[in-house]
């Protein structure tokens, strides 16, 4: 949800291998896919920057949550993204920041002319999508309905982000026989010489990806840190576990409202915008190759 | 009343019910289409097939469906009625007390009128505040932080003006604040569903108890640290309850964690109705069981006293209920009725 990552490296594959998953499957989606218009070798790649994109909140990817309703591509190169997202109501600054991140993300393809986001359907669509067009920022698009940006609730998620990805990498080693102590005493450096299966590789590349909001990162650095930097003690480990639980636990929670929300909203709803007169693309069943492997 | 297996009565207070007029006849504008629209698309999402209801009928349902529900379908001996007004959207307003106070005048032993405030309606508030409390009796109020007002995209329960509505509470007798955290909390650069206003004005007023519905989600996280820290804080199960059909492994998680850190005596039962009806919520909540893996992880266990006390017994002390005088008054009415 940061800076998305130039190069596209960022996997989301984790994304359906936490603990929670195993406990109730997905549901089978049976959501409309985007609208895709264009080469596709360049839809591919657009389509890959903007999964890096994650929504800050739930700390998944915007593709994968289908939050992206249509992607076109005119002859001239410039990009048209449009998306929607599960209520009429969902927060407006997730909203902008999701926007203006796709947007970042986009822009450094190096052969993209322009790139217009545009959100769909939201009680601030109209104030958000001219602030993008624009390309003012968020204080300047909400005027006197913020009292600054929006680094502070950026911090407060990518702090969750960090603490759940932690989690994540926690619970992996844990059942590969890891202790309790010699999880508190591992270094970033024996973290990476480890031999993972794909779901630890992955895990392990996504709490890289957020392990500096907790401070320096060296090969020498512990691995189990508070989202202060704190090391943990034998004696403090459950209580830290306990917290990242909850943090995991809401996470999985609002991940799965949402989709089933945005499930709800387009999928029972035959005038869907997907479908709408204004759609001015051709609908497309299949995604590029690309986008289906991330 | 919910009979168990062996026989055994479970007095049932549902916590959290509506009677709303979202009708297209009642819409404002957009807002107010949307909004029952994103209500009927929880319900929609979280329901069992044979529970669904059509929008239509959903947009407004008459004062005998709701009874037959809750009452005659459903398992609830009680109910409470909370409000939300959303003036700016809907003509007569979404689910006023006084619409409520239709169904409570029908069934005075059936239901608890809460009433509602504004603190941004300033002394007109308080004044409207007093008007409920002699004309209804009221013991509590919904307060929906999200709502909207003018150019105003909603309040904190810490603001001064809330202070001083929450003082008046103290003054009148009315203790129960059940709060709904919404999504549009100005300035816009803030966390929408931060809950640490909660946290403030439980611990400037241990009088009063403060019941969050939807068990702070989306954020339960900060919401069971808030929350065991202070004595009055409680838990309102709706939005989490139903996802004991949809995804059973994710209520596990759920109940689990509010079992383990705010506990048994602070969980209540809530339908939300109409998003919800309350026969299959509580059929499946008393047939559910914590996955061993989950109980083991979290120490916790959903015994059966832990069940009654979540569907009858905490509200029924928060509302100063006696649970046999009740259900003698009920025998009663309905014996008249028949």
């Amino acid at each position: 949800m940061t800076s998305p990552q130039a190069d596209g490296v960022c996997d989301h594959a984790a994304a359906g291998s936490t603990p929670m998953d195993k406990v109730a499957a997905p549901e089978k989606s049976a959501q409309r896919e985007a609208v895709l218009s264009g080469p596709a070798d360049k839809l591919a790649q657009v389509w890959k920057h903007l999964s890096t994109v994650a929504d800050p909140e739930l700390d998944q990817s915007v593709t994968d949550m289908k939050f992206i309703s249509s992607l076109s591509i005119d002859a001239q190169d410039r990009v048209d993204v449009q998306f929607r997202l599960p209520t009429y109501w969902c927060a407006a600054n997730f909203a902008f920041m999701m926007a203006d991140d796709m947007r970042a993300a986009v822009s450094t393809l190096h052969w993209v002319k322009t790139v217009s986001v545009v959100l769909d359907e939201h009680m601030y669509a109209d104030k958000i999508n001219t602030g993008l067009a624009e390309g003012r920022s968020f204080q300047a698009t909400f005027g006197d309905e913020a009292d600054g940006d929006i680094d502070e609730v950026r911090q407060i998620f990518l702090r969750k982000a960090f603490q759940r990805r932690q989690e994540t990498v926690i619970l992996h080693l844990r059942a590969l026989g890891h202790t309790p102590d010699g999880l508190i005493a591992m270094t970033l450096g024996e973290l990476d010489a480890l031999t993972l299966d794909a779901a630890g590789v992955s895990a392990r590349a996504r709490y890289h990806e957020r392990r500096a909001i907790a401070g320096p990162v060296s090969p020498d650095a512990l691995v189990v840190v508070t989202a202060d930097g704190a090391p943990l003690t034998i004696a403090t480990y459950p209580a830290h576990l306990k917290a990242l639980r909850s943090v995991r636990i809401n996470a999985e929670f609002n991940g799965a409202l949402c989709t089933g929300l945005l499930s709800a909203r387009y999928e029972f709803d035959t005038t869907s915008p997907l479908l709408t007169p204004q759609t001015r693309h051709a609908k497309v069943n299949a995604l590029p190759q690309a986008q289906a492997t991330t | 009343m919910y009979r168990t297996k062996t026989g055994e009565d479970i007095f049932v207070i549902d916590g959290h019910t509506h009677f709303w007029d979202g009708s297209p006849a009642n819409q404002k504008n957009i807002h107010g289409k949307q909004f029952i629209e994103c209500f009927f698309a929880y319900h929609t999402n979280l329901s069992p097939p044979e529970a669904r209801w059509t929008l239509e009928k959903f947009s407004k349902y008459d004062a005998q469906t709701m009874y037959d529900d809750l009452f005659v379908t459903g398992y609830d001996d009680m109910a409470i009625l909370n409000p939300t007004y959303l003036g700016d959207f809907y003509k007569d307003g979404f689910n006023t007390t006084e619409r409520n106070a239709i169904m409570k005048e029908k069934h005075p032993d059936r239901f608890i009128l809460n009433g509602a405030f504004d603190p941004r309606d300033g002394t007109k508030g308080l004044e409207h505040l007093h008007e409920l409390k002699e004309k209804y009796n009221i013991t509590g109020v919904k307060l929906y932080t999200a709502e909207w007002r003018g150019e105003s995209k909603g309040y904190k329960l810490s603001d001064k003006e809330s202070y001083r509505f929450m003082e008046e509470c103290v003054k009148l007798g009315i203790k129960n604040m059940h709060v709904h955290k919404g999504p549009t909390i100005i300035p816009l650069n803030r966390d929408a569903f931060d809950v640490a206003d909660i946290d403030d004005v439980a611990t400037s007023f241990q009088g009063l108890n403060f019941i969050v519905e939807h068990c702070g989600l989306p954020r339960l996280d900060d919401f069971c640290w808030i929350a065991t820290q202070e004595t009055n804080v409680y838990a309102g199960l709706a939005v989490a309850l139903p996802f004991i059909h949809t995804r059973p492994g994710y209520f596990a998680h759920i109940i689990s964690e509010l079992l383990f850190w705010i506990g048994e005596d602070k969980i209540l039962f809530g339908s939300d109705y109409g998003i919800w009806t309350p026969k299959w919520l509580i059929d499946k909540f008393m047939a559910f069981e914590l996955p061993d893996d989950v109980a083991k992880e979290t120490g916790v266990s959903l015994s059966m006293q832990a069940r009654k006390k979540i569907l009858g017994l905490n509200a029924a002390k928060l509302y100063g209920i006696d649970i046999e005088k009740q259900k003698a008054k009920l025998r009663q009415s309905h014996a008249v009725a028949a």
